[in-house]
């Protein structure tokens, strides 16, 4: 009997100094070991959530988003009040969120294109003038440049106040409350107007397909930005005032101590705006110097002897090739965008991390749920983001061959 | 020869065409007002003594006497000031340190980068919280300014380096499915989530996760929060290096035998980190400009100071903000801008080697 033990004893000894001579099996005992630590931890994590969550009287669960959160939001874009769910507050802030990044995605591509092609101007001034806005802006920390633009130069705008008489009624204007515009309220037959810009937009794009497809075909080309500048813009203008302009303007009023009526665009919209697509655009234009660096001379040289000119050669020829180098790192600084417009919470723009893991937070004291939401909402985005890149480059191999 | 050499150069780049040529009258016109304006407000018409009142009375200018009132606490913060020696010695050794890493020739250079990285930090952390050899206990509640800014960004860069290198290592090895795993949902986790966030959850949950009896103090909080996304930050760029090294350098260090790590300690790391040291260099720059980010969750660093200062009622003065921002953005660049500069040296210097090769 003890014999056997002995036996099997010897042979589990030999087994397991027979897996630590291999990496192989050196790796599994590592990765169990890894496991076991990461288990341990988490368990010890998890009773400690618990046991202090009981301690302070803290409840778990989402049914907190039912519950009225009682606290008002100074921008939103669906109805939302004071008697609102922690639900509604939620996407409230979620939408904020979605606002600022869209409009600011848009417009640092606008700028740092237009900087990083400024860049490789062979005007040594402008390229000069670009690089110093690049330096500049790239090393300065964000949060500051927010804080400046919000502190030192918004802020200080006149008030409504300082701007208008008692009583008096304004259809636009800009002062440290924000952008304050008379609102749009669309009469009867408007519809129509709608129904017009509409078939001016399809009316484009079938015509500039048509005309690509012609220039392809027979090489010459058709006029293409003024005809469709007239049918977007042009044509529902006419329809609108052979209507009779059916539309009415609900403008602000001078009370008291602020105007009511209208609708505001807070100013912390813009400071934080105004501050994330300078900041991006410095990196933008980086990524657009060194996409449009990659492209070999040769290709502008080639299409220079075509006697395409700088812009031509630029729109035809060389960006869209650059447009290869410059997409992933651009998506990533689209992420970067939309993650730092969190630094809403330092001038209290109410976005997602200002409003719900913000205030709601600490109304609620729900620190676990609450970021779990905050964080997977970024999360996802960033997932998709990278997934979205994965499949973009896998693509633009199988092109290249 | 000089004077026609001038302006055949203004000729070949600034006045090639006449469109040109406007176009460089209209920029360098923009250009020279914009310095003019800086200027005269930071220097010719600022108000250089006195108190706030003086700033009051001249406005369009810069109020100097804001920062020469406050500046100690914007180094310092609330660090009392008898105290004060000990974050001197700190600082200096700091910036002799580095300037001696950035000198070629310094003599054991590699020791010194241990020394910065392994026994500094540890010293000059006893040194300047206190409580033992007799020193006078300091708080982290009084820390603050510039030295906090110091402090949370020196924190984050010596713990993000060997954590950065273990997670990459982790994170390509192929043959260990369970660290693989573990390792890419660590990096892409903290690095998909804003750095506020980040702050939020360690200042906020933190205390939940640990035992009552262990009390984390503000900057201890932020601190881990700093180190979770620093760290994920790093291992990317180790990654990187990692993977712009030859297969032929994996494969020869295993063909003379060596085990996993002498293979990576004696020959992959010593080569992928010299690549990587712009790229390091780089998201050292990324942190330092991310430590302002601890305002919002309470702590008053350098910016935090600053904020401060602009927000006491005391120094209530239109032009004061301005200047506020001004003197901030102007360190910032400073350290911010001379550290892009060496990483872009280093790359130049590292890529001429690569290129003399034949």
């Amino acid at each position: 009997m003890s014999e056997m033990t002995g036996k099997t004893l010897a042979r589990t000894r030999w087994s397991l100094r027979s897996m630590w001579a291999s990496r192989k099996g050196r790796g599994v005992i590592y990765q169990v070991i890894m496991f076991a630590a990461l288990f341990l931890l988490i368990l010890i994590l998890v009773s400690n959530v618990f046991y202090n969550m009981e301690q302070r009287g803290l409840k778990a669960g989402f049914g907190f988003l039912n519950r009225t959160a009682g606290f008002g939001i100074v921008q939103t874009l669906v109805s939302y009040n004071e008697s609102s769910t922690y639900g509604r507050a939620f996407v409230v802030a979620l939408l904020n969120t979605i606002l600022v990044a869209s409009i600011g995605v848009v417009l640092a591509t606008m700028l740092g294109f237009t900087v990083g092609v400024m860049r490789l101007s062979p005007n040594w001034l402008v390229a000069r003038v670009a690089a110093i806005y690049v330096e500049t802006f790239r090393n300065i920390p964000l949060l500051l440049q927010i804080l400046f633009w919000y502190v030192a130069i918004l802020k200080p705008l006149p008030s409504p106040i300082d701007i208008f008489q008692q009583g008096e009624s304004f259809a636009l204007s800009f002062n440290n409350r924000g952008l304050v515009f008379a609102t749009p309220l669309p009469q009867e037959g408007f519809s129509l107007v709608l129904w017009v810009l509409s078939v001016g937009v399809l009316g484009s794009i079938a015509w500039s397909w048509y005309a690509r497809r012609r220039q392809l075909q027979k090489g010459d080309q058709l006029p293409v930005f003024w005809p469709c500048l007239a049918a977007i813009v042009g044509l529902p203008a006419i329809v609108f005032f052979l209507l009779g302009s059916p539309m009415d303007f609900a403008k602000p009023v001078m009370a008291r101590f602020t105007y009511e009526g209208g609708s505001t665009v807070v100013i912390e919209f813009f400071a934080l705006l105004w501050a994330l697509v300078i900041y991006t655009a410095a990196f933008i234009a980086e990524i657009v110097r060194a996409g449009i660096q990659g492209i070999p001379y040769g290709q502008s040289e080639a299409a220079y002897s075509l006697g395409l000119k700088r812009t031509q050669t630029l729109k035809l020829v060389t960006i869209p090739q650059a447009l290869r180098i410059i997409i992933p790192p651009l998506t990533s600084q689209y992420l970067n965008l939309t993650k730092n417009s969190s630094l809403a919470a330092a001038i209290a723009y109410p976005d997602l991390v200002s409003v719900f893991a913000g205030t709601a937070l600490n109304q609620t004291g729900r620190a676990i749920e609450i970021m779990f939401m905050t964080l997977s909402v970024y999360l996802s985005l960033s997932l998709l983001t990278s997934f979205a890149m994965n499949l973009y480059q896998r693509r633009k191999q199988l092109v290249e061959r | 020869m000089t004077a026609r050499a001038a302006l055949l150069w203004l000729r070949d780049n600034l006045f090639f065409s006449w469109k040109n040529g406007v176009l460089s009258v209209v920029v360098g016109g923009f250009l020279l007002w914009v310095v003019v304006l800086l200027a005269d407000w930071f220097f010719v018409s600022a108000v250089w003594n006195g108190g706030i009142e003086d700033c009051r009375l001249r406005q369009d200018g810069a109020c100097w006497p804001f920062v020469q009132a406050r500046f100690r606490q914007f180094i310092y913060g609330f660090y009392p000031d008898v105290e004060r020696w000990r974050v001197n010695i700190v600082m200096l050794v700091f910036f002799v340190g580095i300037a001696l890493l950035v000198w070629e020739r310094t003599p054991f250079r590699g020791k010194l980068v241990l020394f910065m990285l392994c026994v500094f930090p540890l010293a000059s952390w006893f040194l300047m919280r206190g409580g033992i050899f007799g020193l006078a206990d300091v708080p982290t509640g009084r820390w603050g300014g510039f030295m906090l800014t110091l402090v949370l960004a020196s924190v984050g860069i010596v713990s993000s380096l060997p954590l950065g290198i273990m997670l990459a290592l982790g994170r390509r090895a192929e043959s260990l499915p369970f660290v693989k795993a573990f390792c890419v949902v660590f990096i892409e986790f903290w690095r998909g989530v804003p750095v506020i966030t980040v702050l939020f959850a360690t200042a906020f949950m933190l205390p939940l996760f640990m035992p009552s009896s262990v009390n984390f103090d503000q900057l201890l909080r932020a601190m881990v929060g700093f180190i979770l996304f620093s760290s994920a930050y790093m291992a990317e760029i180790v990654r990187g290096g990692l993977e712009g090294l030859q297969r032929g350098q994996y494969e020869a260090s295993d063909a003379l035998g060596m085990t996993y790590w002498q293979s990576r300690i004696r020959v992959i790391l010593p080569q992928a980190l010299k690549i990587m040291i712009p790229g390091i260099l780089l998201t050292i720059i990324g942190l330092f400009k991310d430590t302002t980010l601890v305002l919002i969750i309470g702590l008053l660093d350098f910016l935090g100071m600053i904020q401060a200062g602009i927000s006491d009622p005391r120094w209530g003065a239109p032009n004061v903000p301005f200047t506020g921002y001004a003197f901030a953005a102007v360190v910032y660049f400073v350290f911010c801008y001379s550290m892009s500069l060496y990483a872009r040296y280093i790359e130049k210097k590292f890529s001429a080697g690569r290129e003399r090769r034949p």
